[in-house]
């Protein structure tokens, strides 16, 4: 009895709260609030589908939003209660001024309307081995622009690699896509002490290149590509070497 | 004239007559409507909206120590740095970044001869870019009243290791166990091979030097 009076008591502090809330006579710290619109919140005791749903706020309650991490948002209800909910779930509550809340985050339509692309990748040039990172902005769905930095480990020599280019995929919205690229950039090669000619050269590339490139998740590419380099050298002749790499690509 | 023909004319005449000045009455509004002054003036100000920001903790930085076991060269204190980006709850990206002094190797203790190695070529240094999975998330409980959010993740990476004067091509292929102590600050336990060929002692040979840490990290 004395508990459903508390109860009684904790709901219309509640409504008094949502009330002046509503009002905007109350503007607290600067926390983001959102008020539940799906039959309960569920809130699980850690960030990941797999920790227990421990709690739930009934549908109207307001909850303040702490923390994210990936995908799953630490909230606080009003009376205290703490938890992680799936960013999903809060995208069907609406905040305190009764707009949708939006929360930054790939969208369904991200494998084609993503902006900014960020890869690690693993391959040969030459026969040395090549570490590389990149990053690429999307112009439009099939336009890249992208650059690359690797590290070149060779057993005659050592390098490093920077590329600066532009891609087109062909189909982004296929489950594997080829796409085409060209581009420019800068090779220096270090050769090992121990060889005859121990000079450092640094020379200006040019490349083009094939790929293809398949979504392994909603926001995961498994990306392979072929370059084929010219080095325009300080000699008579261009050199000209290849490269292929493997990597994966993440998208934002 | 036949008595149907005059009813349908008539009607006809009706309904024009019945138009006209409705044409009239529409053009007379519009007109009206175009000179009338506005009567109510709407004077809200649009309230400036500025939603506060919610606190995105993706980032992962730390340090580890812990020992490594140059092969062919014992075992040594290891430290470094690692920076991770989780990209979802089961997938992230790590750099790590280490270093350790390699002791001397059985040859060089057993038959007193020259050092294989100058003291600088000793210095083992090596970075990896690496994709890592929570394979097994869960929770540790310590005593009765505290669980912890943890996972047992997997790392597969490449990277250069310079040792012994030269850099070598180096594949990371670790395993590990994630605490978080609270929100924020994450605990480690990392078990990692760093796998690289190297013809330091006169023939070629895949190394594989195995590295074991304590490591404590912020979310941030």
């Amino acid at each position: 009895m004395r508990r459903t009076a508390l109860m009684h008591r904790l709901r219309l502090l509640t409504c008094l709260l949502l009330g002046m809330l509503a009002a905007g006579a109350v503007q607290a710290a600067a926390v983001m609030r959102a008020v539940v619109q799906d039959p309960f919140l569920e809130l699980r005791t850690g960030p990941g589908r797999g920790f227990p749903v421990a709690q739930v706020v009934d549908r109207g309650a307001e909850v303040s939003l702490l923390r994210r991490r990936t995908d799953w948002i630490k909230v606080r209800s009003v009376n205290g209660v703490e938890g992680w909910a799936h960013r999903s779930q809060l995208e069907r509550t609406l905040t305190t001024d009764g707009e949708p809340l939006a929360l930054p985050g790939p969208a369904a339509d991200s494998r084609t309307a993503h902006r900014w692309e960020v890869g690690l990748a693993t391959g040969d040039l030459d026969g040395a081995s090549v570490v590389s990172a990149s990053g690429a902005y999307l112009v439009t769905p099939s336009l890249l622009v992208r650059a690359d930095f690797a590290q070149l480990l060779g057993n005659a020599s050592n390098g490093w690699l920077g590329t600066a280019g532009i891609a087109h995929v062909f189909m982004p919205e296929w489950r594997v896509s080829p796409f085409i690229g060209i581009g420019g950039g800068a090779l220096r090669i270090e050769p090992k002490a121990t060889l005859v000619q121990p000079e450092d050269r640094s020379d200006m590339v040019a490349y083009a290149g094939i790929g293809l490139r398949g979504y392994l998740t909603d926001r995961f590419m498994l990306q392979a590509e072929y370059r084929e380099f010219v080095v325009f050298t300080s000699r008579d002749d261009n050199e000209e070497i290849d490269e292929w790499t493997v990597g994966f690509v993440y998208f934002f | 004239m036949d008595r149907g023909l005059r009813v349908l004319l008539l009607s006809g005449l009706a309904v024009a007559a019945a138009a006209v000045p409705q044409r009239a009455s529409a053009q007379e509004a519009a007109a009206a409507a175009s000179t009338t002054p506005q009567v109510v003036e709407p004077r809200v100000r649009r309230r400036e909206v500025n939603p506060p920001g919610l606190d995105t903790e993706n980032f992962e930085a730390g340090a580890f120590v812990g020992t490594i076991s140059i092969e062919d060269f014992g075992a040594s204190v290891v430290y470094g740095g690692r920076l991770a980006y989780h990209f979802t709850e089961d997938v992230f990206a790590e750099a790590t970044l280490g270093t350790a002094k390699a002791g001397r190797t059985s040859y060089e203790d057993l038959s007193g001869s020259a050092e294989l190695l100058s003291d600088d070529d000793r210095q083992f240094t090596y970075y990896d870019l690496s994709v890592g999975w929570n394979a097994l998330p869960g929770e540790v409980f310590l005593g009765g009243r505290r669980a912890m959010p943890s996972a047992v993740y997997f790392t597969l990476g490449a990277g250069s290791t310079r040792f012994g004067g030269d850099d070598h091509f180096t594949v990371a292929l670790g395993a590990g166990l994630r605490v978080l102590a609270n929100d924020w600050v994450a605990v480690h336990l990392d078990a990692r091979n760093l796998a690289f060929e190297s013809d330091l002692l006169g023939k070629d040979k895949l190394t594989h030097n195995l590295q074991f840490t304590f490591g404590l990290t912020a979310f941030f």
